[in-house]
């Protein structure tokens, strides 16, 4: 079944009679980084006025890979249940190269984790998902048909023009995030530079319907024996949806390219038959750019708006998500008056080293996939050829590496004796406690951890944790017992094996403090 | 320094006969390909990371001169 596109109400806004007061937080776009913002701020006691310029989901085939960090965000918002029940869940990835499978991956080979490492699900049921939610919070005003036309900011406040099907009004903001999208028109407005490259290159992306058997397995080709010299990429959807990627060249006319006439008989070569209806042709370009800061005074940008990558490694929406984590808190608390709006400097230098990356990443992948010709596409041959022949060359062909949380390179109190995998800086590995999870118990407050022995007195809340395997292997070592200081975001800021209670309130301290 | 730069093959004369006789009959096409396969094996051997970069900064300064 296509999926049905149900319209959101659309209600007069009060700014249309009178002046509004002025709001804490406005929030334009309400794309998946956009209604999960307003989620978090919600969940941290701030309101945020949600605006968008349409009134449906995300039309199409968009994002459809979400990893394991995005859906504990997701369970903290509320839909994570509601995203594993319909989505496809998956960790095996195979690449072929021709007909040859050469490598593949399992993405979470060790258990003890709540959430898996990857679903697929459309990005439309995502935003349905949190759209729904946020209708139903008291806290935010979620208002579709409201598209932004303009924005002036001073040094206390921004004020944005908007238009509805009634007539345009204004809103005063202490704070306006734009989530925006890739084509952010906040960023146009204030004529800000979106450096970075675009790849020469074409790819169809095409959802089909189908009674199939296929696998719950990511599968790429590089070479593929159904389409000519390319690569190809096939996933599985909810409601027996597929996604394909082909990988079409530069000189590939766009409109030619989407025809039925053309897709369907590219189609019936990868899925080896004709009994399937075509859901939705794109062909898109792809590009790695961002922005030189995401906070531009009164203006913060997330999402797509600050960044965009390649497809390759889903690193676009589960990257945005993680703009929502580190921003979320901050925001809240600077907006509520707990914390100097100097704070998001910390916000900003750590999404642009996760941008950093995620392009990176991204880069390398569309790269290796669209090889210049000569030397650049020699090598790549080569290494698919080798990878047929020897295990290390396998790990070299890269046809994305999937969205991982970034580490930041935080400067904070750290002991090397305890597992690099909860080094301060990363996302709390989650681990059993009882019948349920660490991860449940994190991601409001500052608190800290205590496993082994006793937290000194603080003003913090304090979980002890109850030491199994999983978190013995995850949080200890060989260390009899340790001590985690882990942000509202479950990031750990800070570890010891001992500490006194001044160590720890200085730790807690640089969490509020800009870098 | 980290990579080898002293004489390490003990049969220098054979290893430079075998790998020219690797290249024997092979189109200037093939000929490359091998190379980059065995760029490839070789560099995996090495593993290290500073001495593929000493490597990589030798073979380029000596292609300048
Ligand atoms: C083919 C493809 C495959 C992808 N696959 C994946 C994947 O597997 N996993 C993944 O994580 N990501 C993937 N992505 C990326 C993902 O779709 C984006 O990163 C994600 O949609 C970004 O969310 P966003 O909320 O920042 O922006 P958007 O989803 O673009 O939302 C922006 C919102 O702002 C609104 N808006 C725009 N202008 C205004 C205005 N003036 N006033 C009010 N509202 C406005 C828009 O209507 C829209 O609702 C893929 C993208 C593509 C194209």
């Amino acid at each position: 079944m296509p999926y049905d596109y149900k319209p959101f109400p659309y209600h007069s806004p009060p700014g249309l009679d009178a002046a509004e007061p002025r709001h804490g937080v406005v929030i334009v776009g309400a794309g998946p980084v956009g209604l999960a913002l307003a989620l978090e701020l919600a969940r941290h006691d701030q309101p945020s006025v949600v605006l968008d310029d349409n009134d449906v989901v995300s039309v199409g085939s968009r994002a459809i890979c979400w990893s394991k960090r995005s859906l504990e965000i997701f369970d903290r918002l509320g839909i994570a249940e509601k995203a594993l029940a319909k989505g496809v869940t998956w960790q095996v990835g195979r690449t072929f190269h021709g007909d040859r499978e050469v490598f593949n991956f399992d993405l979470l080979p060790e258990a003890g984790h709540k959430m898996p490492a990857f679903i697929n699900l459309q990005q439309y049921y995502v935003e349905q998902f949190l759209a729904e939610v946020a209708l139903a919070h008291p806290l935010i005003d979620l208002r579709f048909k409201n598209r932004v036309t303009a924005v002036e900011q001073n040094a206390n406040r921004a004020i944005l023009d908007i238009e509805t099907p009634e007539g345009a009004y204004a809103l005063e903001a202490g704070y306006v995030v734009a989530c925006d999208g890739a084509r952010s028109p906040l960023r146009q407005m204030l004529h800000l530079d979106f450096a970075g490259e675009l790849f020469e290159e074409r790819f169809l992306i095409a959802d089909i319907e189908m009674q199939g058997d296929f696998p719950s397995e990511r599968h790429f080709w590089f070479e593929p024996p159904f389409h000519n010299g390319q690569s190809a990429l096939l996933h599985k959807q909810p409601d027996n949806i597929y996604r394909i990627d082909l990988q079409l060249g530069w000189e590939a006319d766009p409109e030619v390219e989407k025809q039925p006439e053309i897709v369907i008989p590219r189609i019936e070569k990868v899925v080896g038959h004709s009994d399937f209806r075509l859901d939705w042709v794109s062909v898109y370009t792809f590009q790695c750019r961002r922005l030189e800061s995401f906070v531009q005074g009164r203006v913060i940008f997330a999402g797509d708006s600050a960044h965009v990558v390649s497809p390759f490694g889903a690193r676009g929406g589960n990257s945005g998500l993680q703009d929502v984590d580190a921003l979320g808190w901050r925001l809240a608390a600077i907006a509520q008056g707990r914390a100097d709006a100097g704070l998001l400097a910390a916000y900003d230098a750590e999404r642009a080293f996760a941008a950093d990356e995620n392009i990176l990443n991204s880069s390398r992948a569309t790269r290796f996939m669209t090889p210049a010709d000569g030397v650049e596409r020699m090598f790549r041959d080569e290494v698919l050829n080798l990878a047929g022949h020897a295990d290390f060359a396998r790990p070299m062909a890269n046809s994305g590496r999937l969205s991982r949380p970034c580490s930041y390179p935080l400067d904070a109190p750290d002991d090397a004796a305890l597992p690099p995998v909860s080094r301060p800086g990363t996302v709390a590995p989650d681990a059993p406690q009882g019948n349920g999870w660490l991860i449940d118990a994190l991601g409001r407050e500052c608190l800290v951890m205590a496993i082994g022995g006793e937290a000194p007195d603080l003003g913090l809340p304090i979980l002890r944790a109850e030491v199994n395997d999983t978190l013995r292997a995850r949080y200890l070592g060989e260390a009899p017992c340790a001590l985690y200081l882990i942000r509202p975001d479950q990031v750990i800021a800070a570890r010891w094996q001992k500490a006194t209670t001044v160590q720890i309130e200085a730790a807690h301290q640089a969490i509020w403090t800009a870098p | 320094m980290t990579l080898i730069t002293h004489p390490n093959i003990t049969d220098a004369d054979g290893f430079y006969a075998r790998l020219l006789a690797a290249h024997q009959g092979l189109s200037e096409a093939e000929s490359q390909r091998l190379n980059a396969r065995l760029v490839l094996i070789l560099a995996n051997h090495v593993g290290d990371d500073a001495a593929l970069e000493e490597a990589l900064k030798l073979a380029k300064a000596a292609g300048q001169s």
